[in-house]
């Protein structure tokens, strides 16, 4: 059995502080937005290295590109639902259109914030960013995912996103895998169907294939933690040779992972059975992160039930 | 360059400025010959950058806001050498870099803007990157008057008082105008002053077509230790060509033939009163 880690937030902090004090160039920049990025303590042994813009993500975001205008490695760190709603024109213009080394962390990504309801789920981010030109989207599954895009994004030099859930995370990959923006990881093969899988909702899906396996069946999965750019090869060489894919993300059904998946699909002339879990176009329901995405087939044991029926067994 | 070499420079810089907008039939006319001066008086009095120097790092810097005005900036920086009139006449012709508000693909220019209210926010961010790395250089951002209804620029204004940015210089183009009439009427924007000075900023106002006034204003920057400085630059829409100026349709009319050769033919009278 998998051991459950930390929260992935916990992960981004803890890495983003040890990383900066080795490295007096990188600034993070927050909104009010310390204690919910887990970075009291960053503030606290690196005070000199943060900047506090209040309340006002608009202006995070643009003097986050003035930062990097100035060459610092910038670390713009707010909700997921407010960085990349309120301030998407400074996210398109200042950061990604004028090309800067900034790297926006949206926290509390997805659905993490539970019962606090729609103001603050981020089931639109994939979607709004994917249509801007010059951006990088990331979607961390576990600890060491979490931990790696941190350590990438220092050197990335270019616009990027990250989101990042606030519940611990069970550990997916074993020691030695390796993690490159930009290319997925195959965490297992099978030959039944293949579950693509973005952020948290790795878990589940991976669960949901130990579940199966209990039938006999033998799915891959893969862990698409990069959603721009995507990694077509992988994807397209899977599909080609599954007999269906099933898309999981925490994240509206519009212009994310699955609708990503099912264009290439489509593209490429794959003839592929698809199937797209995510949050439907609905007044939301209210619950904690797990429970509303157990409403929405996302638990372990719905996949597997969709699974099965997606390959007719 | 004395005062008389830099008025001369305001007068062919406005005939470039029509020229380029006749020639590619696009541009914002009233905002560039507005703010004309003022870039004269930075970029040949003040800012010191230069195509040698615009690739490092310890420099001033400059944040053009008011981006739909970038035929006075590209005007400016093609007479500073960062490219030529050649180049120039590139402007808005297919997959050419000169459009119609600033991009970073050119030389000279410091950051994409064109959306209002972005560029103060910029400019704090370069000027606290100078604080931290314990420079001296100074960060220069212009916006329009009509740009001051945007939230965002608020709150620029209150990270740059917070931080006590004395090396945040805002210079405010006060036409008076905006695209659908008078600001007072569309949005009322005043007392600009007292705005920036409740938040943290000290405030200096100036005739910002008139040359000796800017050269003054820009000697005494920052007003005071401790706190951003903002020019409240008096301007008029349209400056320097009679049937232009103060008229809300030259927002970013472009001249006809006629109107082309009657503003050359004025400029060119105030040019001939130097010689």
């Amino acid at each position: 059995m998998n051991k459950i880690g930390k929260p992935n937030l916990e992960i981004f902090s803890e890495t983003l502080l040890s990383e900066a004090k080795k490295n007096k160039n990188i600034i993070v920049v927050t909104s009010d937005s310390r204690g919910s990025g887990k970075l009291v303590s960053f503030g606290k042994e690196l005070p000199d290295q943060i900047i506090e813009v209040g309340i006002a993500e608009q202006n995070l975001v643009g003097v986050s590109s003035g930062l990097a205008a100035g060459g610092k490695i910038v670390f713009a760190v707010s909700p997921a639902s407010f960085l990349t709603a309120r301030s998407l024109e400074q996210i398109k213009n200042d950061v990604a259109y004028s090309d800067r080394n900034v790297s926006l962390i949206g926290i509390s990504a997805g659905i993490s914030y539970g019962q606090l309801g729609s103001t603050h789920h981020s089931i639109h981010d994939f979607a709004s960013l994917r249509a801007i030109n010059n951006m990088t989207i990331v979607a961390p599954a576990d600890n060491f995912e979490a931990s790696q895009a941190i350590k990438q994004a220092i050197s990335y030099g270019h616009p990027l996103y990250i989101r990042y859930g606030k519940k611990p995370m069970m550990d997916i990959h074993p020691p030695g895998t390796e993690f490159k923006i930009g290319k997925s990881i195959v965490v297992k093969k099978g030959e039944d169907l293949t579950i693509v899988a973005t952020g948290e909702t790795l878990q589940r899906a991976y669960l949901a294939s130990e579940i199966l396996k209990e039938s006999n069946i033998h799915c891959s999965i893969i862990s698409m933690h990069t959603i721009k750019p995507f990694d077509k090869k992988t994807f397209i060489e899977f599909s080609k040779n599954s007999k269906a894919i099933l898309t999981v993300e925490e994240h509206s059904i519009f212009g994310g992972l699955g609708e990503c998946c099912a264009s290439l699909i489509a593209q490429n002339n794959i003839n592929v059975k698809l199937k797209i879990l995510g949050i439907p176009d609905e007044y939301m329901i209210n619950g904690s992160q797990a429970d509303v995405l157990d409403h929405y087939d996302m638990s372990p044991e719905k996949i597997a039930k969709i699974s099965k029926d997606l390959i007719n067994k | 360059m004395d005062l008389n070499q830099l008025k001369i420079k305001s007068l062919e810089y406005r005939k470039a400025i029509l020229d380029i907008i006749y020639k590619s039939g696009a541009g914002h006319t009233g905002g560039s010959l507005s703010c004309i001066d003022i870039l004269n008086v930075l970029y040949n009095k003040v800012l010191d950058i230069n195509p040698k120097n615009f690739n490092e790092k310890d420099r001033n810097h400059y944040i053009h806001s008011k981006g739909h005005s970038v035929e006075a900036l590209y005007t400016v920086l093609c007479d500073q050498g960062f490219f030529s009139r050649k180049d120039l006449e590139k402007l808005n012709h297919f997959n050419s870099h000169f459009i119609g508000h600033p991009t970073r693909k050119i030389l000279g220019i410091e950051h994409n803007t064109g959306a209002l209210g972005h560029g103060l926010s910029v400019a704090v961010g370069l000027a606290l990157s100078k604080k931290i790395d314990q420079k001296t250089n100074k960060v220069f951002a212009l916006l329009g008057d009509g740009e001051l209804s945007e939230g965002s620029v608020w709150e620029a204004c209150t990270t740059a008082s917070k931080y006590q940015l004395d090396n945040l210089i805002v210079i405010i183009d006060r036409n008076d105008l905006q695209i659908t009439g008078k600001t007072e009427e569309v949005n009322p924007i005043e007392p600009i002053d007292k705005k920036f000075e409740s938040f943290g900023f000290e405030s200096i106002s100036t005739n910002g077509n008139n040359i000796s006034e800017l050269l003054n204003v820009f000697k005494e920057i920052p007003i005071q230790k401790n706190k951003p400085t903002v020019i409240i630059a008096k301007t008029t829409k349209g400056s320097g060509v009679s049937f232009i100026e103060n008229q809300i349709n030259w927002h970013h009319k472009v001249p006809s033939d006629d109107e082309y050769g009657r503003a050359i033919s004025e400029l060119n009278e105030r040019l001939n009163s130097y010689e």
